[in-house]
């Protein structure tokens, strides 16, 4: 078995199942914990505290007006990255072979030089936002082990398939090895650290702000 | 016993702390943690499992607003807890010890976090609105106060006002009595106090910052009662709204002080208790009373303006129109952020054909007085009270609004305060003696 075949084959499938199983446990754990008790009467009847754990989980998509100010850069370039990595991850054809190969659904995909491009810019934001975390005094403090090791594995995941796509310093089978198994890393990596927040955003969103709006609070 | 202490070992500039209690050090450590375990559920493993690091809710902190200081993000705040809860309880706890990646913290560690949990919070849940992921940091902090008071590490003023208020119902010894101080402002200002009525449909309260700061405050509360003929009363073993436990994080003792009050208002039988002009109390008593008593309420509880909005709308409220200038109002953070008392003071005001001046930032997005969550009474938490207020001081002087408004006694108090330090021109005035120097006649309301 070559290394490609490997993480194509054992490596993948490892990763997947860690990928699974560690995604599954690290919500069942948090929603197993015991539910809070509400015993006060609430401003608003159920259907309406809902609606606003409902509002919640979109509008805080985008910052209240009132912050932008203050926010509106780190918002900009937070969005911007995010953008380019559904880009990529979802508009490239052979990760769209590689989704219907799991999924069984396919899509139109955009041309691969244009979707390189995306994701030469991808990493650079990723760079500046790197960046803004090792010089933002706040955000110096608040990082730890995990916010710097989920960039390295998200940003090597894209280095090495820039490097295949562009056939850049090694035989391509070579660097395709490489941005799989770079992959099956991330996978693994997942469920472990702060990638879950693409799991965690609407719930908490949403569980947050009924909360809040059952007590006619702002959300 | 108190004492106090300089030591800690985490926080680059070591402050100085409070202690209670002889406890060794591990029990304490093991108590924050006990503390903070114990209303611990789903919600707020969500809240600790969601933050990504952001920063962002520094930027609707005015503490970090004020300062630049990163120590005062909201959930550096909870940081501690945050390690304790990966490294105790989360999903993947036992790898976390098993591999040593959180370290367990030392008393002296957990005892700088006093600084930023209560000197530099005013639970005003403004952090709350702007995260992204929609963490309701505030929430968190408040968690983390139960720790601080179980490990003995609350601030000294806020411990020792919370235990003499579970002893005696009053937060501090006073020359006389409330009791008797309130039936003293009633003489004073030619009011019928209400008082120990077997029976009645609504139980007042009364802040201690109005018995003691503000007896006009009081006096106006029980004439306007009056105005409206509403079968009402105070109680002499029910008469503090504040609950300076639900500051100090004892929750204990919170319960035990709001049960005092739910069992007057069971005793008399009333449909409705009344939270004067005091927003940490509305707080206290409408969102966390019932959960600690452990079953619903059979009563309401309101709001001053929000019950004087509801009778307004009744027609039993009677308003004359009020000629005191184009005005401004602070929005207490308890009763409009966090409460959704947002509308009735704006109601009561147009009913007096107040001209409302808003502060650029209002409503919701209010900026805290910086006196909330007890940090008014600590008094070493002065300096940074005062840098925290200062934006805040000069959105109400933006306004050019001629007279400032708010329905918190509290809130008033620290801009009282703010007046005195900053030689500040403007004198905050209580909505509610507003409502009461303009008690119309039924002909009035209908002109
Ligand atoms: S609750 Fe208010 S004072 Fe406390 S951290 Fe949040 S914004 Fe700052
Ligand atoms: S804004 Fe929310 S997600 Fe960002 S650091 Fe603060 S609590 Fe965490």
């Amino acid at each position: 078995m070559d290394l490609l075949q490997f993480a194509r084959g054992p490596a993948l499938k490892f990763a997947l199942i860690v990928f699974c199983f560690g995604v599954l446990w690290r919500l069942t754990a948090v929603f197993l914990l015991r539910h809070e008790r509400t015993l006060s009467e609430p401003r608003h009847p159920v259907f309406r505290a809902l609606m606003g754990g409902l509002l919640a989980a979109g509008s805080r998509s985008a910052p209240h007006r009132e912050f932008i100010r203050r926010t509106g850069y780190s918002e900009a370039l937070g969005y911007s990255y995010h953008i380019g990595l559904f880009v990529v991850v979802l508009a490239f054809g052979p990760h769209i072979a590689f989704l219907k190969s799991l999924f069984g659904v396919s899509w139109p995909a955009l041309p691969n030089n244009l979707v390189t491009v995306i994701a030469a810019l991808t990493l650079t934001l990723m760079l500046a936002v790197l960046l803004r975390r090792l010089t933002h005094r706040v955000l110096r403090l608040l990082s730890n082990f995990d916010d710097y090791f989920s960039w390295f594995i998200t940003a090597l995941v894209i280095v090495t398939g820039l490097m295949a796509s562009t056939h850049f310093g090694a035989p391509y089978e070579q660097l395709l090895a490489w941005h799989i198994l770079s992959f099956d890393a991330l996978l693994v990596w997942f469920p472990f650290g702060k990638l879950m927040h693409a799991f965690y955003i609407f719930p908490s969103r949403a569980i947050n702000g009924y909360a809040l709006a059952r007590k006619g609070a702002s959300v | 016993m108190n004492t106090v202490a300089t030591a800690g070992a985490a926080a680059a500039v070591k402050t100085a702390f409070d202690r209670q209690g002889a406890l060794g050090e591990d029990a304490r450590v093991d108590r924050a943690m006990a503390g903070f375990a114990c209303d611990f559920g789903a919600l707020s493993a969500l809240r600790l499992e969601s933050c990504i690091h952001c920063g962002m809710c520094a930027d609707a902190c005015h503490f970090y607003i004020a300062t630049e200081d990163p120590q005062y993000t909201p959930i550096w705040k909870v940081e501690p807890f945050k390690q304790a809860y990966k490294r105790e309880s989360g999903p993947f706890a036992p790898l976390f010890r098993l591999f040593g990646f959180k370290r367990k913290l030392t008393a002296d560690e957990l005892g700088q976090w006093q600084h930023l949990l209560f000197d530099s919070c005013n639970l005003c849940g403004r952090c709350s609105l702007i995260c992204p992921m929609g963490i309701d940091v505030a929430a968190l902090i408040e968690q983390a106060r139960h720790a601080m008071f179980e490990a003995g590490l609350a601030p000294k003023e806020l411990y020792e006002k919370a235990a003499h208020q579970k002893r005696t119902g009053q937060p501090e010894d006073s020359a006389e009595p409330y009791r008797d101080k309130l039936l003293a402002i009633g003489r004073s200002h030619g009011v019928d106090i209400p008082l120990d009525k077997p029976e009645a449909d609504v139980m007042l309260t009364v802040p201690r910052t109005d018995i003691e700061h503000y007896p006009e405050a009081v006096a106006a509360l029980a004439r306007v009662m009056s105005h409206m003929n509403v079968s009402c009363t105070f109680r002499s073993d029910g008469l503090v709204a504040e609950n300076y436990a639900y500051y100090a994080g004892g929750r204990e003792w919170q319960r035990d002080i709001s049960r005092r009050l739910i069992e007057q208002a069971l005793a008399c039988k009333v449909k409705v208790l009344i939270v004067p002009e005091c927003g940490h109390a509305y707080s206290a008593l409408r969102w966390e009373a019932a959960e600690l008593y452990g079953r619903p309420l059979p009563f309401k509880v309101r709001h001053i303006t929000e019950y004087l909005a509801a009778q307004l709308d009744a027609g039993k409220l009677r308003l004359r129109q009020a000629a005191n200038g184009v005005s401004t109002f602070h929005d207490p953070c308890q009763l409009v952020r966090k409460g959704g008392v947002t509308e009735s003071p704006r109601k009561l005001l147009r009913a007096m054909g107040v001209e409302l001046r808003e502060l650029d930032d209002h409503g919701a997005f209010a900026f805290c007085c910086g006196g909330g969550g007890g940090v008014l009474d600590i008094q070493r938490a002065a300096p940074l009270r005062y840098r925290a207020m200062e934006s805040k001081l000069r959105e109400v002087d933006q306004t050019g609004a001629q007279t400032f408004l708010t329905s918190c006694s509290d809130c008033r108090r620290t801009f009282d305060d703010g007046k005195r330090h900053f030689n500040w021109d403007k004198t905050p005035q209580s909505l509610l003696e507003l409502i009461a120097d303009h008690l119309g006649s039924a002909q009035e309301a209908r002109s």
